[in-house]
C-alpha cells in the first residue's frame, strides 16, 4: 500500500492560490483548522472556500486569504454567528454562493458522481435562485413533467477533511455520531488530503471502533497527516468536545481591533506546537481566572 | 373567554401549548424542533395526543420517549442513527414536521434567516439560508418568533430562505406541491394562511394580549376574523408534564418572560 503521510508544510505545497478548496466537518464540528492554520500562515491567497461553514470561514476571511465562499450557513455552533464572516459579507470583501443545506449536499455528490448536475425540489420559489443567477432548473423528461432546479456539480480542486484515525495509506476513521459530509467532498475533489487526531496501524482501525466508523476508503485519499489537537477549538467528539472558552476569546478579538492584534500575534502567527501550546496556556489562564473569581 | 390569569399559566406555557398543536394529527413523522417553545410543544405533544411522533437528540439519533430539556445524552435511549445526511433522505420523503425560527417574516408566511438589507451588500449578515429552502417545499413547517414587532413580522422579507404561499405559487407546481405553512406562533399569539388569498390571519391570541396589541407590533395588515379566540390553556396533566417533568428548571420563562 502506498504511504500517504505527509505533514503540514507538503500539504501546503499541494495547494496553490486561486484554487477551490473543500472543507469538510459541519459548523464549529470536526473542522481540519490545523490545516486551516498552515493555509492561514502560508502565502496562499485569492480562494474558493466551499464549506458547511464554521470558524474555517471566518479565520480565512480575515486574513484576506478569500475570494468567494460557497455555503449554506456560517455557524459556530454555540455561539450563532461567525463575526469575521459577517464583517467579510458586510464590508463586501468576499464574493458569496449561499445556498440550501441540501443543495450543496448534492453539488457535492454530482461532483463525486462525475455528473453536471442533480434534480432537486429545494431552492425553488426562495431567493437562492435569485442571488446566484447562474443556477438552473430542469424539466423532468418523464410524463410528470416536473421542473426542479439542477443543482450544479460542486467541483473542487483540492478537499481537507479531519477525522479521528486514519492510517498511513489514508484510510480514515471517524468515531463521533456523524460523518457529515466529509467522503463526499473528498470525492469531489481532484487532490484529496485527511488530517487526523492519530495515525494507527491499518489492524489497529478495527480495535478503535465498528466497520461502520470506517468510512474513508483510501480511494478517497491522496496526503494524510496526523495533528493531534488538529480540529481545536472546534469539536472532535469523542476526542474532545468543542473549546467553549477558547471560542468564546476568538469571538469577543475579533469584535476589536487591537485585541484581535493581539490574538493573531500570541495564537495564529506562531506555528502548529505553538498554537497547541499556546490554547493550552489560554485554558490554564481562564480557569485561574474563574477559581479566582469563585475565591473571592 | 375564561381568565386564564387565575391558573398562573404564564405567556411561556401558552406558547408551548401552542408549539404543541402544531404536531397535532401527525403521525409517524419527525418532529424538529429549533428554540424552547418549540423543542417542549415537540415533547408535549409526543407525551400527549401525538404519541407517533419521532423526536431526535438534536445530534445524529432518534430518541424514545421524551426526554426533558436539557437531558444528559446518557439518560437518552436511542433509536436510530440519524446523521445529516440521513436528515436530506428525511427531509426529501416529506416525513417531517418542522417548526423553525424567523428573524424575518412576512404576510405571505416567507421567512428570512439570511441577511438583513441588500443581498450584495447586506447592513447585517446572518446564518445563512441554511435547510430552509428545501425544507420548505417538502414537507410541513412552522415558524417560531419569541419577539414579536414589526422588526421582525415584515411587509416583505430581505431574503426568501423560507418559502411563502405567494413565491410557492410562483414557483409552479412542484414547489407547491408538498407545500406547507402551518402555523406561526409568537410570543403574541398564533396566526395560520387559511385566507382565500393565502395571507397572514390571526387565528388566536395569547390570554393578556389584545387584537390591537398585535396589530401594533406587526409591519403589515393581518387578516382579523370578526371573533378572535384566545390561544387553548394547557389540561392540568399538560401543565405538570411542562412545569415537572419536561422543563423543571424554567427555560421556557427565561425565552418568554412572564
Amino acid at each position: 500500500m502506498a504511504d500517504k503521510r505527509m505533514d503540514l508544510e507538503e500539504l501546503m505545497g499541494e495547494l496553490s492560490s486561486g484554487m477551490t478548496l473543500g472543507i469538510g466537518g459541519w459548523g464549529s464540528r470536526r473542522k481540519p483548522m490545523a490545516a486551516v492554520r498552515a493555509i492561514l500562515r502560508s502565502d496562499l491567497t485569492d480562494l474558493t472556500v466551499v464549506s458547511y461553514g464554521g470558524p474555517d470561514v471566518g479565520l480565512l476571511c480575515a486574513s484576506g486569504k478569500v475570494a468567494k465562499v460557497v455555503y449554506p450557513f456560517v455557524t459556530l455552533d454555540s455561539i450563532p454567528l461567525d463575526p469575521h464572516f459577517k464583517a467579510a459579507r458586510q464590508d463586501g470583501t468576499v464574493e458569496a454562493m449561499e445556498i440550501d443545506e441540501g443543495m450543496f449536499y448534492l453539488g457535492l455528490l454530482a461532483a463525486s458522481q462525475r455528473i453536471p448536475f442533480l434534480p432537486t425540489r429545494s431552492g425553488l420559489g426562495s431567493d437562492v435562485l435569485e442571488v446566484n443567477p447562474s443556477l438552473r432548473t430542469v424539466r423532468s423528461p418523464y410524463d410528470d413533467g416536473e421542473e426542479l432546479v439542477a443543482m450544479p456539480a460542486l467541483r473542487l480542486d483540492a478537499a481537507v477533511v479531519h477525522v479521528n484515525r486514519a492510517d498511513a495509506s489514508g484510510s480514515g476513521q471517524i468515531l463521533g455520531p456523524d460523518p457529515f459530509f466529509d467522503e463526499l467532498f473528498l470525492g469531489a475533489a481532484d487532490r484529496r488530503f485527511v488530517t487526523t487526531e492519530r495515525l494507527v496501524a491499518t489492524e489497529q482501525l478495527a480495535e478503535e471502533g465498528p466497520i461502520q466508523t470506517m468510512c474513508i476508503s483510501r480511494l478517497l485519499t491522496d496526503g494524510v497527516v496526523e495533528t493531534p489537537g488538529g480540529a481545536h477549538f472546534t469539536a472532535c467528539v469523542p476526542d474532545y468536545a468543542r473549546d467553549e472558552g477558547f471560542q468564546k476569546e476568538y469571538v469577543t478579538a475579533a469584535g476589536d481591533p487591537d485585541a484581535w492584534r493581539a490574538f493573531h500575534e500570541r495564537f495564529l502567527a506562531v506555528d502548529e506546537d505553538g498554537y497547541q501550546a499556546a490554547t493550552r496556556e489560554a485554558a490554564d489562564q481562564r480557569a485561574a481566572a474563574r477559581a479566582a473569581k469563585e475565591g473571592a | 373567554m375564561t381568565d386564564t390569569t387565575d391558573t398562573g399559566v404564564t405567556r411561556a406555557e401558552y406558547c408551548a401549548i401552542a408549539c404543541a398543536e402544531v404536531f397535532r394529527g401527525d403521525g409517524e413523522v419527525m418532529a424538529s424542533a429549533f428554540g424552547t417553545a418549540p423543542a417542549l410543544g415537540a415533547r408535549l405533544a409526543r407525551l400527549t395526543f401525538a404519541p407517533d411522533l419521532v423526536l431526535t437528540d438534536g445530534d445524529a439519533a432518534l430518541v424514545d420517549g421524551a426526554p426533558p430539556l436539557g437531558a444528559r445524552p446518557s439518560s437518552l435511549v436511542l433509536e436510530s442513527h440519524m446523521p445529516y445526511r440521513r436528515v436530506f433522505d428525511v427531509v426529501w420523503s416529506g416525513r417531517r414536521n418542522l417548526i423553525m425560527m424567523a428573524s424575518q417574516i412576512d404576510r405571505h408566511g416567507n421567512q428570512n434567516i439570511s441577511a438583513i438589507g441588500p443581498w450584495a451588500r447586506p447592513k447585517a449578515q446572518l446564518i445563512g439560508v441554511r435547510g430552509a429552502p428545501g425544507n420548505t417545499v417538502n414537507h410541513s413547517t412552522s415558524y417560531w418568533v419569541p419577539n414579536h414587532s414589526p422588526r421582525s413580522f415584515v411587509e416583505q422579507v430581505d431574503v426568501v430562505s423560507g418559502v411563502g404561499y405567494g413565491r410557492a405559487s410562483a414557483a409552479g407546481p412542484s414547489a407547491t406541491r408538498f407545500h406547507e405553512i402551518r402555523f406561526v406562533v409568537s410570543n403574541l399569539g398564533v396566526f395560520d394562511f387559511a385566507t382565500p388569498d393565502r395571507s397572514m390571519r390571526i387565528a388566536s391570541v395569547h390570554p393578556g394580549v389584545t387584537v390591537d396589541d398585535v396589530r401594533q407590533a406587526t409591519g403589515f395588515d393581518l387578516v382579523v376574523p370578526d371573533v378572535v379566540p384566545d390561544t387553548r390553556a394547557p389540561t392540568p396533566e399538560e401543565l405538570d408534564l411542562l412545569r415537572n417533568v419536561l422543563d423543571p428548571k424554567g427555560a421556557r420563562d427565561r425565552e418568554v418572560k412572564p
